[in-house]
């Protein structure tokens, strides 16, 4: 009894995800679809873009600078080992540009911007904004979603690239400053190993695929979310939760596709 | 003088919002059965009952936003539920509603959720918008507060700034949702008043859906009595004053039992306490 | 908030993401050293190419003169064809020398030009005849370890 109970839980449970990724799909084709207001209009998506992009700032610059000061120090200890600290700053400018920057920048973009993009808009289902909207003969998706997509998915590459630039900013400080590593060869070094094209706009592209992730979970969730204050912050937690396991299962997927070959 | 107004008004002009037959079922449980409604250019109707009635479902039908299972609400002459995406936002664009707690958009200062519809549906210049939301807000005596942001709005001024922008575009039909919820006497008559006042300046059409008997009784024209989805009584607010049956004075008068029962349905109360007869 | 001061922070926060994305092209990455648009490309042929990967560096007299775009293996003589870009403005003479190098005991392998004293220089499509397969650490130690045994013993 408790075994079918069991499975008819696990059940339940895949057909209740797929049934949702399904439906934040459709949400995704229906902002694509009712995107135009936002272009046609700028100052929709330039509002957004500074409570999303512009607010999440300090975290980011503060998160990307210490994440490189470790890095430096971790590094420096380990290259020590085999002589190669000159490879110091390799390790730190690949380690950022590829993984750390896209995905750290995108964990921590979830947990500031997309919270607060879930519990703004399930607060506005909750007070009736949306169906007031909607009754105005507006449509929300294209008033109040659609900026708020555009200004996650042009933020977040941003964001990660700003991160990026402050952790090797943090391990020069570190490793060049503070240790003393020669700081021609840790600039050289990283110059001769880090490919624009390669590193550089794979990781770009990485953060462009987690940002879009990222914002159409924030705002599906919102959206979809029971109007109640119970409701409200169940998305808000599931925003956060779904978002950081999808960037880490999408990054192990990209990084195989970007990197896995060659 | 109103009871004049009201009968000449059902004499000449056409009706506006017809309701046939009106049926809605959620999830097989049905919430409106059989609803039949006119009403007038000019008028101002209220639909009352106890909470859970079907009132705001009723609203919904009026507003597009429910398929009804059976029947139809026609509105100037078109039929809500076949109407199309940019028919029916065509149809929304001449009527107004306002909703419980007045929905005012908490992103945006009181000026820009006056100004909202008219920068969305028009392309008139700032400027002129600039002056009909300062008559607008004129109206429901809040032009100082163009400035402030929802949140330091008070419950009856957060009111009175949602009633400005609903009629931000001189609509034809006006809905209120429970505009009296929760308001102290003073915004109470305010918001009444204005109501009344919007509704003969404007030349529209209002339907408030309300469970405060004494206040609306005050302004409307007509009124419906609504319970479990069904309409139980109608007539001006004198008849309805007058009336006697059961329903009407328990609500009327708010006795504490009567047809509406004050106990919840549930099983035998000394079972319940695991008494033993 | 006020329009403009809205404009700002957003223009700030616009500039300096793009900032830091122009610094990490041209500081970290090569952008700023090598550009893949103004090269010409060689080609040689290696008996063993080692570790040698695609976008390896070439280098002449150390320093960074292009990558190497394709590695492949011709059937014909069963040795392996490396397809080079090298940057337009360095030409290199006819003769030139391409050996496969490690960098550092351990590091990653790049090839080496020498120039040779030929008056002509290599063009788009050319072929360098004269290789030097990479050194692969196993022969080495195998050599020293034959070498060691075929001394007498003392």
């Amino acid at each position: 009894m408790t075994i079918a109970n069991t499975i008819r839980g696990v059940g339940h449970r895949t057909v209740n995800a797929v049934w949702r990724i399904g439906l934040a799909t459709r949400f995704f084709l229906q902002i694509l679809r009712f995107s135009d207001t936002s272009f046609r209009r700028f100052r929709l998506i330039k509002k957004e873009l500074f409570s999303t992009g512009v607010m999440s700032l300090i975290i980011i610059v503060v998160a990307g600078l210490f994440v490189g000061m470790v890095l430096g120090l971790q590094g420096y200890e380990t290259l020590k080992r085999y002589g190669s600290e000159s490879a110091l700053g390799v390790m730190v400018a690949l380690g950022l540009v590829r993984e750390l920057g896209p995905v750290v920048a995108a964990l921590l973009f979830a947990s500031r911007a997309g919270s607060a993009m879930t519990a703004e808009i399930g607060l506005m289902k909750a007070t009736e904004q949306i169906s007031a909207m909607e009754m105005m003969a507006v449509n929300p998706i294209a008033r109040i979603v659609a900026p708020r997509f555009w200004a996650g998915v042009i933020s977040m590459p941003l964001l990660a690239a700003l991160f990026s630039a402050m952790g090797i900013f943090g391990g020069y400080f570190v490793g060049v400053v503070q240790i003393g590593v020669d700081e021609g060869s840790f600039w050289s070094q990283m110059q001769a190993a880090v490919d624009f094209k390669h590193d550089i706009m794979n990781g770009v592209l990485k953060s462009f695929v987690f940002g879009t992730v990222v914002t159409v979970i924030a705002l599906f969730e919102g959206y979809d979310a029971p109007p109640t204050a119970e409701g409200v912050s169940g998305a808000t937690t599931r925003t956060v939760v779904t978002s950081s396991l999808a960037i880490l299962m999408l990054d192990f997927v990209l990084t195989a596709m970007m990197f896995g070959g060659a | 003088m109103r009871a004049l107004n009201f009968w000449i008004a059902n004499l000449s002009s056409p009706a506006l919002v017809e309701i046939r037959d009106l049926n809605f079922s959620y999830d097989k449980r049905p919430v409106l059965q059989g609803i039949n409604m006119t009403f007038h250019k000019g008028q101002v109707i209220a639909i009352m009952g106890s909470s859970g009635c079907g009132k705001t479902t009723m609203l919904r039908h009026i507003g597009g936003a429910l398929k009804p299972t059976k029947g139809y609400v026609k509105v100037d002459g078109q039929v809500m539920h076949e109407l199309n995406q940019a028919g029916l936002y065509k149809m929304r664009r001449k009527m107004g509603m306002l909703f419980q707690f007045g929905a005012l958009f908490t992103d945006m200062s009181v000026y820009d959720n006056v100004a909202f519809q008219m920068r969305e549906h028009t392309d008139l210049p700032e400027e002129i918008i600039h002056d009909l939301v300062l008559m607008k807000l004129h109206a429901v005596g809040l032009r100082g507060t163009q400035n402030l942001m929802p949140s330091e709005l008070s419950g009856g001024m957060a009111r009175r700034v949602a009633l400005a922008r609903t009629v931000a575009l001189d609509p034809m039909l006006i809905m209120y949702d429970e505009p009296f919820a929760g308001l102290d006497p003073i915004s109470l008559t305010v918001v009444g008043d204005l109501i009344r006042r919007l509704n003969d300046a404007l030349g529209a059409t209002s339907v408030v859906v309300t469970h405060d008997v004494q206040e609306s009784l005050k302004i409307v024209d007509y009124v419906y009595f609504m319970a479990n989805g069904v309409i139980v009584a109608e007539g001006s607010p004198d008849e309805i004053r007058a009336s006697d049956k059961a329903f009407v004075r328990q609500f009327v008068h708010g006795e504490m039992d009567g047809p509406v029962p004050f106990h919840y349905p549930g099983g035998d109360y000394r079972q319940d306490l695991n008494l033993r007869a | 908030m006020e329009r403009t001061t809205l404009d700002l922070w957003v223009g700030m926060f616009v500039v300096a993401g793009i900032g830091a994305l122009v610094m990490l092209a041209m500081k970290v990455g090569n952008l700023g050293t090598y550009n893949m648009s103004e090269s010409y490309q060689v080609q040689a042929y290696f008996s063993n190419i080692g570790g040698l990967k695609p976008k390896a560096s070439i280098k002449s007299a150390g320093v960074l003169v292009g990558r190497v775009v394709d590695i492949t293996l011709d059937t014909e003589k069963y040795e392996a064809k490396v397809v080079m870009s090298i940057d337009k403005r360095y030409q290199f003479p006819k003769d030139t020398f391409a050996s496969i190098l490690t960098s550092g005991l351990l590091g990653e392998q790049y090839i080496g030009l020498s120039a040779g004293g030929d008056t002509e220089t290599l063009k788009a499509g050319e072929v360098i005849k004269q290789t030097q397969s990479a050194t692969v650490l196993e022969d080495l130690i195998g050599k020293f370890i034959y070498n060691k045994a075929s001394e007498p013993a003392k």
